[in-house]
């Protein structure tokens, strides 16, 4: 069966709904109007308005009151609906839904679910753009999740519904619309999954990059290259044992991400892969991301953006010089 | 129940009161009394939650607690509160509102672990329903709502009640949370402690309408100004709250007669004066006078309950003077539902340190 993302993520949600009567979707927006990209389109209608309602205006106040819903035995599946909008809730986030269930010793479990459209590509003015992974990622107690393609869309967000964790659910906003077979393999949440196996470079990549990097694979061919693409889809916990075993495979790798470089994602994927790696490295782990400046304008965007261009000038830099291989090994 | 007021969106002028500040009841009184078996376990909790106090403050001082809060002078407001409960309601309390939480039944011991600094929480929410003493201003108010709207769609009478000071107010949460609540008629009670200052800034300086429960309009929650002092309306209007199926905002006017911590400098921001006024409208001496001129409470029943009072002290004290071992395992429990892979190593890098 063929969806977008949107679909699919519109399927999860119901499929989740019709399975659970404890869950609960709410936010800015998601009632009436299926939210600003239809991702909530027709439940309201379907499951009534007690169980998908909108909110009032105010990102802390969905957030905040859906910890005392879910300590009340709910499971709240929130919209952000921007991921910059994510950010008058953080203190929610990160000073309560992450941390209540180590303050209590594990007596309070918090199984919610916040949705965050995030990242660029869609001609969206200031404050509609933001990779904002990092500041989740970065606290722990939270599981910071992105799905690259509809079915892994799909599996993620009901892994996440169920998970009895809290859940940042990071949507690819430019990937809504693209489609694919809900079909895939089923991988455990938490396990990152090489999407194209290759012998030469590791490409790591997550969310709205997922579909650059096997552009970069195909285009890599022509350059004599066998790309290999890694899909992170959890953020974290992170998968170390996936994507150590491409990289000590490969030799080589490239981290790619649309958010800033420094003190960015990628910068601690590089250094667990070095860490971990180092003895079968080629050349240094080089990233791939935007521009460390505040997300640009739309009629910019294109150049702040990673792409296959520029994924492939990084690659090219991994010191293809093969004396040095055959010195040292693969 | 007897409803004595129409629920109104805007606050009295004065506060509602059914004690004179010197015990006697109030002429024409606004509010039911109490029963006089409630007015009695309210005076006995007061005389212990106050006892409790003053051995908290001592324990700081012997470094057995790395800081308390003290909350002598408002033992109306969490006393009263917390007893207009009922055994199915929630309270949310703050880090001020220890009192309140050996009122509503938690462990003493439990409820100092928090300032003890061997973990960040000694008790289980759910065995007294008590949510987690919240540091971070206001942001239990939306918790309380949250867990009263749930409530509410699993059919079950539940209705919290969020504790919050008057700095508080000026958070941004309290209004999402007022606001919230009165757009989903939310079954909770916001009770605001205005003891007068936040640390050290005057409520002059937090707030420039007429009362702080003059808020709740803004938001079509009714709103209630009570004394804060006078156990009996404090427990009046709240039991009349948590009643009224909806939210409400109380204001309660009390004060903080010790420093906003035992490490705090009152005298920087305060002066004397305005601290003897308010020891003369001391909240504990009103219910006790008002029981002894009614002849329900005597000499006898004083002394059982001042010796009732050393002995929750004195348990206290042995409880907290015990050396207690703080395993460093455990700040890796309970981050995740199941611990990670990267947790596990860590933990045992740790042991490895430590063993």
């Amino acid at each position: 069966m063929t969806v977008t993302m949107a679909g699919a993520l519109n399927r999860a949600l119901a499929d989740a709904l019709a399975d659970d009567p404890s869950v609960l979707v709410f936010g800015e927006d998601v009632g009436a109007l299926g939210g600003v990209f239809r991702v909530t389109d027709g439940l309201a209608d379907r499951f009534g308005e007690t169980r998908v309602f909108d909110t009032p205006l105010a990102e802390s106040g969905i957030v905040g009151t859906a910890i005392g819903m879910a300590m009340n035995g709910l499971r709240p599946v929130v919209e952000m609906q921007f991921d910059a909008f994510a950010y008058p809730a953080f203190e929610q986030i990160t000073s309560h839904l992450a941390k209540l269930r180590n303050r209590t010793g594990g007596k309070v479990s918090l199984p919610v679910v916040i949705r965050v459209p995030y990242g660029g590509g869609i001609g969206g003015v200031e404050h509609h753009s933001d990779s904002s992974e990092a500041y989740y990622t970065h606290t722990p107690g939270l599981t910071v999740v992105t799905p690259g393609t509809p079915d892994d869309a799909y599996r993620l967000l009901r892994d996440s519904i169920a998970s009895p964790d809290p859940v940042i659910f990071l949507e690819p906003k430019r990937r809504y619309w693209a489609k694919g077979e809900l079909s895939g393999p089923a991988v455990p949440m938490d396990r990152a999954l090489v999407r194209k196996t290759g012998s030469d470079v590791t490409l790591i990549a997550y969310g709205p990059m997922v579909a650059t990097a096997l552009e970069t694979a195909d285009a890599a061919v022509e350059e004599g290259w066998d790309v290999e693409v890694v899909d992170l889809r959890t953020l974290t916990p992170f998968d170390d044992e996936t994507v150590c075993a491409s990289v000590r495979k490969t030799g080589r790798a490239v981290v790619v991400h649309e958010a800033s470089g420094f003190g960015g994602y990628g910068a601690e994927v590089v250094a667990r892969v070095t860490e971990r790696c180092f003895h079968h490295l080629h050349a240094p782990v080089l990233r791939v991301t935007g521009f460390d400046i505040p997300y640009p304008p739309p009629k910019l965007e294109e150049h702040h953006l990673p792409n296959v261009d520029r994924i492939l000038d990084a690659v090219a830099r991994l010191q293809w010089d093969d004396e040095v291989v055959e010195a040292y090994g693969a | 129940m007897v409803h004595t007021r129409e629920r109104s969106l805007l606050p009295t002028a004065e506060p509602l009161s059914l004690l004179n500040k010197d015990g006697s009841p109030v002429a024409d009184p606004p509010l039911a009394m109490p029963d006089d078996g409630v007015l009695l376990e309210l005076h006995r909790r007061m005389v212990i939650g106050r006892r409790f106090d003053t051995q908290a403050t001592a324990l700081t001082k012997q470094g057995r607690l790395a800081v308390y809060p003290s909350s002598r002078g408002q033992e109306a407001c969490q006393v009263g509160a917390v007893l207009a409960l009922g055994a199915h309601d929630w309270l949310f309390p703050t880090y001020r509102d220890s009192v309140a939480l050996v009122t509503r039944g938690v462990d003493p011991a439990g409820t100092l672990t928090l300032l003890q600094g061997g973990w960040h929480l000694g008790y289980d929410p759910y065995e007294h329903r008590v949510g987690p003493q919240c540091t971070p201003l206001a942001t239990n108010t939306l918790h309380a709502v949250g867990f009263a709207h749930a409530a509410r769609l699993k059919g079950e009478d539940t209705a919290a009640l969020v504790m919050l000071g008057d700095g508080a107010t000026s958070e941004g949460d309290t209004h999402e949370a007022l606001n919230f609540a009165g757009v989903w008629q939310a079954p909770v009670v916001f009770l605001v402690q205005n003891n007068g200052y936040a640390i050290s800034v005057p409520l002059s300086k937090q707030n420039a309408a007429p009362s702080l429960a003059h808020k709740g309009i803004g938001y079509g929650v009714p709103s209630v100004l009570v004394d804060g002092n006078d156990a009996a309306a404090v427990y009046a209007v709240v039991r009349e709250a948590l009643e009224s199926g909806g939210p409400t905002l109380i204001e309660a006017r009390t004060y903080r007669i010790e420093a906003h911590t035992n490490a705090d400098d009152a005298t920087r921001y305060r002066t004397s004066d305005e601290v003897a006024a308010w020891l003369d409208r001391d909240p504990v001496d009103r219910v006790e006078s008002y029981l002894t001129s009614r002849g329900l409470l005597d000499a006898t029943r004083k002394a059982a309950v001042a010796a009732e009072a050393e002995e929750f002290a004195a348990a206290v004290r042995a409880r907290l003077n015990t050396d207690q071992e703080h395993d460093p395992a455990s700040m890796f429990e309970h981050v995740y539902a199941t611990p990670t892979r990267q947790l596990r190593e860590q933990a045992a890098a740790l042991a490895g340190e430590t063993a």
